[in-house]
């Protein structure tokens, strides 16, 4: 019995158990390197736009395993647009943030019109899109810059909101801001869980035992202690880190809380019985691609200004990266199951992956053969794990 | 006497929980046209699959004795082998094809892996010629009738060489004259030698062209009428098939008090999604009251199932015309939603197709077509939510430990629950139930009868598809009778019978 529930545990969190096993195993190969606060840093700089594009990717994904191959293009493309506007035309970045969205929203609504209204496959509809976007984005690119690229390193605020830190500290001394904000992070973790434990035994609901729930609030405070520690010895808190957590939360909040969210898996589970239940499929469709096209706009600022340049190469393999860690977190490739949590642990494994097999030296090429493995290996154990419970 | 072509021995199939056959036996000579009729569900179907080895050697009791050995067929292609071909009630074809191809689909002609393409259109042109076909059989199947694709077929069986020929209701899709056509070229293939197993509904076809009926019922043979000894009428063969005594299957209602008309359907037609030309359901006009039961009985494919989804929100069907009445006023209603809005519930009857989420919890499922009445601006008050679900899975007792079980671990009469629940939480005023026992045990059809009950007390209306006899007899206050996209008959519970029903429908068939 006792046996059974500690299984139960370890599958639940087989991804969380992994990440963590994972970047033990590259902090040994790297003798310690890949623990430095600079790696940290690194992890979220990096990695930031895995976590916004996928969690675009993890609705399109709910709706029936569709995804949308064109955001890596998009990236590149708008790019370009955001670089001809604040460079060459030296126009404000404020306004040129929002002409940059509005196109967004403009792709994302043809997108999601020929999608959802006119039924093509989404593969086909962003496939198109995934070539056209990284054409056109180069061609404009070189048309207005001799060196293919259209640097952004003057644009001061633009890159402070973006790609800059908060209370900036120089590295290896103390960021006093990033562990206060680090302890304030843990008390709402350990206040929300214990309130809605209460809740819960209030109402007389299931919940789990005290014991499970202190030992993961210890684990999760840890985690986030580690964390704002390391950050704040690498010069504070990025700026983008608080672009992903609002992200993350507001997504969360969709899909778990919102009539709208329930209706992504719904449609993913059973589209006909939603649609005979009175719920407009074709509009959920529609905003899946929608949103997605507006969270690579968002992609889009935070690469651009990490770069400090539009580049023709930008966004490339971007959404792969997105679809990896939607399917490495447990989001099902055919829909209606996955969540935000898991999408961030797969996130992160991908991104901590990628950054030990960087600080090991790993060739470019062994560490995509690593990532197409792993990808695999997720999806298997995700339909051996499914099949084992479904002869139960 | 002829000699004993198949015989199947004491056959006995058995599904969990279900006796789909019961000792079933079946004699067939060779050079005879042999008709098996029963009700929906009586196993006609199943016998046949344990025929042609679609359940395999050892999944079934009893033996199947073809031309003096005992057979022991592992899958369809032993049985092809020895010449038993079936020919399924669907159209097996596939639509972008040539008739040529699809007659040679897993059989192709040639050497090992290379196809000869002249050696395959030359056959295939040969047993067209055998079937009535001027086709070429370069013709793609999309391009040629209904009719037509029936005797590809044949043809197709033909070409395997079929020494005993089954035809799972080969007219269900066809029109008259098609139908007597094919019919007319059973009776050619009898004088060349040809045996023949038909099911089929329609007993005036039977009686066209069987030389013996055997009859089953609910997984039973009851009886082999042999045409040319005896005089066999339509009216005896019913007695057969339906002869059967309703005891206390059904839940008593006290007599109700009915209310206004809730709701009118007038020269309601609905045209096919694909084939726009044909309609589906032809000019039908009905009406339900408060607190009514009203029935609508019809076979397979009599047009049921889409006349509900074409009310409910036109969820199915290219044009619609005819009027629609709620508490007497013209309503439009454009889609599901409209139509919920309007108090109008459609329990579907494929409830794994378009009824459930089965990857998704009981709770997710009961709140589904009523998110507002769980959320607030759009957000789930998850307490409210769970509650409703609890609720319901109280007050009609579903089986199950917690509202949190994704619904495709349930039994199906606990889904079926489910289903129920999901429509009831949306507070309907009509609810059209089309099938709602379908493939549920007799325990929990009794408990569904009861909340049909409960339902029509609170002066609900119900309207009820069913293709079983006995429960519409046993649960309607009126029955309306469909036949081909058409209403054939309208009876008052105390005068309907089965045979009366059963004749409506035999009667329209010939007109």
């Amino acid at each position: 019995m006792a046996n059974e529930s500690v299984m139960k545990v370890l599958k639940k969190n087989a991804m969380l158990i992994v990440l963590v096993l994972v970047f033990i195993f590259f902090t040994v190969m790297t003798s310690g390197q890949m623990f430095e606060a600079m790696q940290f840093n690194a992890l979220i700089t990096q990695n930031a736009y895995v976590f916004v594009l996928a969690a675009g990717m993890l609705m399109c994904m709910l709706t029936g395993g569709n995804i949308d191959l064109s955001c890596g293009s998009f990236v590149c493309f708008l790019g370009a647009i955001g670089g001809i506007l604040m460079n060459v035309k030296q126009m404000n970045p404020g306004v040129s943030i929002v002409v940059m969205l509005i196109i967004g929203v403009i792709y994302g609504c043809a997108l999601g019109y020929l999608i959802a209204y006119v039924n093509i496959p989404p593969w086909i509809a962003t496939l198109a899109g995934y070539l056209a976007f990284r054409g056109w984005g180069t061609a404009l690119l070189s048309a207005n810059s001799s060196t293919g690229s259209i640097s952004l390193a003057a644009q001061k605020g633009f890159l402070a909101i973006f790609s800059g830190k908060i209370f900036s500290t120089p590295p290896g001394k103390l960021n006093v801001i990033c562990v206060v904000v680090g302890i304030i992070a843990c008390v709402i973790v350990v206040v929300t869980q214990f309130m809605s434990r209460a809740n819960k035994v209030k109402k007389g609901y299931e919940v789990d035992s005290m014991g499970a729930l202190v030992i993961r609030c210890v684990l999760a405070c840890a985690a986030i202690m580690l964390f704002a520690y390391k950050l704040a010895m690498a010069g504070g808190i990025p700026t983008v880190l608080l672009w992903v957590v609002a992200i993350v939360l507001i997504y969360d909040f969709i899909t778990s809380r919102t009539t709208m969210g329930r209706y992504f898996y719904t449609i993913g589970g059973n589209s006909e019985a939603t649609r005979l239940s009175g719920v407009d499929t074709r509009k959920i469709m529609f905003l899946a691609y929608l949103n997605m096209a507006v969270l690579t706009a968002i992609t889009t600022y935070i690469v651009a200004a990490r770069f400090q340049a539009a580049n023709s190469t930008a966004g490339t393999y971007y959404e792969m990266d997105a679809i990896a860690a939607c399917v490495v977190g447990g989001v099902s490739a055919y829909g209606g199951a996955g969540n935000i949590f898991g999408m961030v642990v797969g996130a992160t494994l991908i991104g901590v992956i990628n950054l030990g097999m960087s600080l090991m030296g790993v060739d470019a090429n062994w560490q995509k053969v690593v990532k197409g493995v792993v990808l695999l290996a997720a999806v298997v154990f995700d339909i051996l794990a499914d099949k084992k419970n479904s002869t139960k | 006497m002829a000699k004993e072509l198949l015989k199947m021995d004491h056959i006995t199939k058995t599904f969990p929980g279900v006796k789909a056959l019961d000792n079933v036996n079946l004699s067939v000579e060779e050079g005879e046209i042999h008709a098996l009729v029963g009700e929906n569900g009586a196993g006609k179907s199943t016998l046949m699959n344990v025929l042609s080895g679609i359940y395999p050697y050892g999944t079934y009791e009893g033996d199947i004795i073809y031309n003096g050995e005992v057979c022991k067929f592992q899958t369809i292609k032993d049985s092809e082998s020895k010449g038993i071909v079936i020919i399924h009630q669907e159209l097996a074809l596939v639509p972008q094809m040539s008739i040529g191809e699809n007659m040679f689909l897993g059989n192709e002609r040639g050497k090992k892996n290379a196809i000869n393409w002249n050696e395959t259109y030359g056959e295939a042109d040969k047993y067209l010629k055998m079937v009535g076909l001027s086709e070429s059989s370069r013709v793609l199947i999309k391009d040629i009738g209904t009719g037509k694709q029936q005797l590809v077929e044949i043809a197709k069986a033909l070409a395997k060489h079929a020494k005993l020929l089954i035809l799972d209701e080969p007219t269900s899709s066809l029109n008259e004259t098609d139908s007597r056509a094919l019919l007319d070229l059973m009776l050619e293939f009898k004088k060349q030698g040809m045996t023949m197993i038909i099911i089929s509904h329609k007993l005036n076809e039977v009686v066209y062209v069987a030389d013996k009926i055997t009859v089953v019922r609910d997984g039973s043979t009851v009886e082999t009428l042999d045409c040319h000894t005896m005089e066999i009428s339509e009216d005896r063969i019913i007695r057969g098939m339906v002869g059967r005594e309703i005891t206390n299957r059904f839940p008593k209602r006290e007599a109700i008090e009915k209310g206004d008309i809730n709701m009118e359907v007038k020269d309601w037609t609905v045209y096919h999604p694909l084939y726009t030309e044909r309609k589906v359901v032809d000019n039908v006009s009905l009406n339900v009251r408060k607190g009514e039961v009203v029935g609508i009985y019809g076979l397979m494919g009599a047009g049921r199932t889409e006349l509900a989804m074409s009310i409910f929100g036109k969820s199915y069907g290219s044009t619609i015309t005819g009027k629609l009445l709620i508490n007497g006023k013209e309503t439009d209603l454009k889609n599901p939603r409209a139509a919920i809005d309007a108090k109008l519930a459609y329990v579907t009857e494929d409830r794994k197709g378009n009824g459930l989420i089965l990857s998704n919890t009981i709770k997710v499922n009961t709140s589904l077509a009523n998110m507002d009445g769980v959320s607030d601006k759009g957000i789930i008050d998850a307490d409210k939510e769970y509650q409703v679900a609890v609720e319901y899975k109280q007050k009609l007792e579903t089986k199950t430990p917690s509202v949190e079980q994704n619904v495709g671990n349930l039994s199906g009469g606990n889904q079926q629950k489910v289903l129920l629940a999901k429509w009831m939480f949306t507070d309907p005023d009509i609810l059209i139930l089309d099938e709602p026992t379908r493939g549920i045990d007799v325990g929990a059809k009794y408990e569904i009868y009861c909340i049909i009950n409960d339902l029509v007390r609170a002066g609900k209306s119900v309207i009820m598809i069913s293709s079983e006899l006995p429960e519409v007899l046993g649960m309607s206050d009126r029955i309306y009778i469909m036949n081909e996209g058409k209403f054939v008959g309208e009876l008052n519970a105390e005068e309907a019978s089965q045979e009366l029903i059963m004749q409506s429908i035999l009667q329209s068939g010939k007109g």
